[in-house]
């Protein structure tokens, strides 16, 4: 495996360990006003991701980073060309990292209502665009022979696309369903769980309807075959098994199941991208690929290095966070935020 | 408005407002560290409430850094796409870094400090602290890097129209860094001593409940915001005298010297015609500027004139000059807040050692709103080192003309300037909002480690 498919697969990973991970964290900041029904249960959601939101966002910053060191042309394509997609979303990722930590600090109703629904809005709104995102990469946009981004904002928002926003949205609400069945406590898991039952449907339906549309609309049937291989039927097998999880109160599989599909269907998409990180719908030929959109192999050798050496580290302080919260909250519970 | 200055308004919108927080964080996060250490030394309950009530204030000024700092990641992609083809090699690595390296060192271990502590034993807890607190000062060295190619490229090598990074060390041992990351991590020292001094001081003067706290509080900032100043002056004297070598044209345009001089003449006031290249009228002190770029009387500074002539000759025909007034005022501006800074410091010192703060209400009134003054410090010193290396964005390498993204319009552009323009007011009246609530509501007696008002837990 050379630098540049190493580089790929690690932002690959990057983006697996994002969307896991800010996938519930979206999840549960979609579903806190609805699933609260007073001041001290919203808290109680929020305070189930307080001590960790943070540090799983840095997947994203960090996601971003790496594209612009290894692949400065896919940071730079990309990023100008989905120019006010990404606009929206840093306003809605901007007010919902103040959101947790300004929104118990005043006790008024209003105040607290006003950051209640800038974490709902700063939740929803990644969690729909970067379906919508990473839809575009895999299905291609009018990408010209230097390099650049020549459509509109309006081409981002096609059927496709935003049949697999819906996916991520719903994916991810359930994915929180399920991971708040885990984390609460005091009742308040029977109602998660119960959410996560019926938020099934829609999230089954959309992954469903996004296999579809990606058959159909997207060359990656001719890339992968009619059978697509183990790793895309596992996402659908897996998020179709959480139902049984869920009906059956197997609250841990129900949120590995979800987990899973969640980690399964992002690896899918980077498989359809391989060799390609951005397909141009022009001509095949302006299409990013690995190689010219890389760095020199110098950078990747020193990132390489730098990556190898700090990503295990990583891992085992952020598990140890884990570790250290991994009490359920309850309404006796010492809540922070 | 063009798009190429639509885009650097935006740059220097988002990045000064981001820049309000940074510094704070990085002082205060070494000081609450300081603070949580002695009470772990001690057993001093009072430390374990000062930690608390300067935690508070830090961990709001962290979340507007890190809500601010999301678009940092992602903008030169957005409106800088020609930057980041051409230098995406080098500029993107250091980022990189600084992401894996020190975001995921602040934000996890902050989020395990601010819910960990009935969670952790004592000394992990402070330990935890202090890992924010490297973790966020390095955080900066990592940035700084990648500025100080923009200023200083080293370590690269022109190729395929890009330039690659040939020399990873060189790029880590520039001495532009060792000189900007020393500035910039003592004017964080002097602001969070400065913002902990003037919040103490409106406590001291209101004679407010838990005046031991204060006290204490005040004293200690006071010595930080002292070294503090001290060293970022002494620094950023180095820092010059490295720019005489380095970026002339900089250190040229800072002074509004138009013709070479020796021994050079430092100019306290000039009212200058940028057209013509004159003064119309200066107050200059002979053979100061001499001095403190080779602290020797004599030795030739050069002219902005002369060096116009050298860069058209060495990069072919065009303007080289930096907008020469604002880069004279905000260079003062930023000093001269040092200064002012310096004497208040001393001053409250002295009062200190002689335990007579209390007596003196005008000084304690006068440092709560010397707290503006790091802040304007910071970002008039960013605003002239950036906006003094221009026509260049990497210096001799890639003009900032050259940068902007060429399929976003200026249209998107203002159009987003807009949107974060609006949003950061909303923030910043939120933030500030908060930050009076919890600094004015001080330290009530009666409660023990639980800081906030009532209803917020």
């Amino acid at each position: 495996m050379d630098l540049n498919t190493l580089w790929f697969a690690l932002i690959a990973v990057l983006f697996v360990g994002f969307f896991f991970l800010e996938g519930f964290d979206y999840g549960v900041g979609i579903l806190h006003p609805f699933l609260g029904k007073n001041d001290t249960e919203r808290r109680m959601i929020i305070n189930t991701i307080g001590p960790v939101w943070d540090g799983n966002e840095v997947w994203m910053i960090t996601a971003g980073g790496a594209m612009f060191a290894a692949f400065p042309h896919w940071y730079a394509t990309l990023f100008s060309g989905f120019y006010i997609a990404l606009l929206l979303m840093l306003l809605a990722l901007i007010s919902r990292a103040v959101s947790f930590e300004f929104r118990s600090k005043i006790d008024d109703p209003r105040w607290r209502k006003l950051w209640d629904w800038t974490i709902f809005f700063g939740s929803a709104v990644p969690a729909l665009l970067w379906g919508v995102a990473m839809a575009n990469l895999v299905r291609g946009v009018p990408i010209n022979a230097g390099m650049n981004y020549v459509g509109g904002f309006f081409n981002l928002l096609n059927p496709y696309a935003l049949i697999a926003g819906l996916a991520s949205l719903t994916v991810f609400t359930l994915h929180g369903a399920n991971f708040l069945t885990l984390k609460l406590g005091g009742g308040m898991e029977e109602r998660a769980r119960e959410t996560a039952r019926k938020l099934w449907y829609p999230a089954a339906f959309f992954l469903l309807l996004f296999v579809i549309g990606t058959y159909w609309m997207t060359d990656v049937h001719q890339r992968l075959g009619l059978n697509p291989g183990v790793i895309p039927m596992m996402a659908v097998i897996a998020l179709l098994a959480s139902r049984w999880a869920i009906a059956n109160r197997r609250d841990g599989w129900s949120f590995i199941l979800t987990a899973v599909a969640i980690v399964f269907s992002t690896v899918t998409i980077f498989i359809a991208l391989f060799p390609r990180v951005m397909v141009s719908s022009l001509d095949p030929a302006w299409s990013l690929t690995i190689y010219n959109a890389s760095s020199s192999p110098y950078t990747l050798k020193v990132m390489s290095i730098v990556a190898g050496l700090l990503i295990p580290v990583v891992l085992v302080y952020q598990a140890w966070s884990y570790w250290i919260f991994r009490q359920r909250i309850t309404p006796e519970s010492h809540l922070e935020y | 408005m063009d798009v190429v200055l639509l885009a650097r308004l935006q740059f220097a919108i988002v990045t000064v407002y981001h820049f309000f927080f940074v510094p704070l964080t990085l002082g205060l996060s070494v000081l609450v560290a300081i603070l949580e250490t002695m009470y772990v030394r001690t057993g001093d309950e009072t430390y374990k409430k000062m930690t608390k009530f300067w935690g508070k204030l830090f961990l709001i000024n962290f979340a507007m850094g890190v809500a601010t700092g999301i678009v940092q990641e992602f903008q030169f992609g957005m409106n800088w796409s020609e930057y980041s083809r051409f230098m995406g090699d080098i500029f993107g690595a250091p980022l990189a870094i600084e992401a894996l390296l020190t975001f995921y060192l602040e934000s996890v271990f902050l989020g395990i400090w601010i819910f960990g502590w009935d969670k952790l034993s004592k000394k992990a807890h402070a330990t935890v602290i202090w890992v924010v607190a490297i973790g966020s000062n390095l955080s900066a060295l990592w940035i700084l890097i990648a500025n100080s190619f923009m200023q200083q490229p080293v370590g690269y090598v022109l190729r395929n129209g890009r330039a690659e990074m040939d020399n990873f060390f060189a790029l880590v041992g520039n001495g532009h860094v060792w000189v900007q990351w020393p500035h910039v991590l003592t004017s964080a020292v002097a602001t969070a001593g400065f913002f902990v001094a003037g919040i103490s001081a409106f406590h001291l003067l209101r004679k407010s409940q838990n005046m031991e706290l204060f006290r204490r509080s005040f004293r200690i900032s006071i010595l930080y915001g002292t070294i503090g100043t001290v060293l970022v002056i002494l620094i950023g004297h180095t820092q010059a005298q490295y720019m005489t070598r380095i970026q002339p044209m900089k250190m040229a345009a800072a002074e509004a010297l138009w013709e070479t001089e020796d021994p050079a003449a430092m100019s306290l006031f000039t009212i200058g015609n940028e057209r013509e290249r004159r003064d119309v009228f200066a107050i200059r002190i002979p053979g100061l500027l001499s001095f403190l770029s080779y602290n020797s009387f004599s030795g030739e500074v050069r002219g902005i004139n002369d060096l116009q002539d050298e860069y058209v000759e060495r990069y072919g025909p065009g303007d080289y000059i930096p907008p020469v007034a604002i880069s004279y005022w905000t260079f003062r501006i930023m000093a001269g807040a040092g200064f002012v800074m310096l004497a208040l410091a001393f001053y409250g010192l002295w009062l200190a050692s002689k335990n007579r703060t209390a007596e003196s209400p005008r000084y304690l009134k006068l440092m709560l709103w010397a707290i503006a003054l790091p802040f304007v410090a910071n970002s008039t010193g960013w605003i002239f080192t950036e906006i003094a290396r221009q026509p260049w964005i990497v210096f001799g390498l890639q003009k900032t003309a050259d940068a902007v993204s060429p399929n976003v319009s200026a249209g998107m552009v203002l159009f987003s300037l807009i949107a974060y323009t609006l949003l950061y007011a909303l923030l910043m009246v939120a933030n500030v909002v908060l930050l009076r609530k919890y600094a004015e509501a001080g330290v009530p007696e009666a409660t023990n480690a639980d800081l906030a008002p009532a209803g917020a837990r």
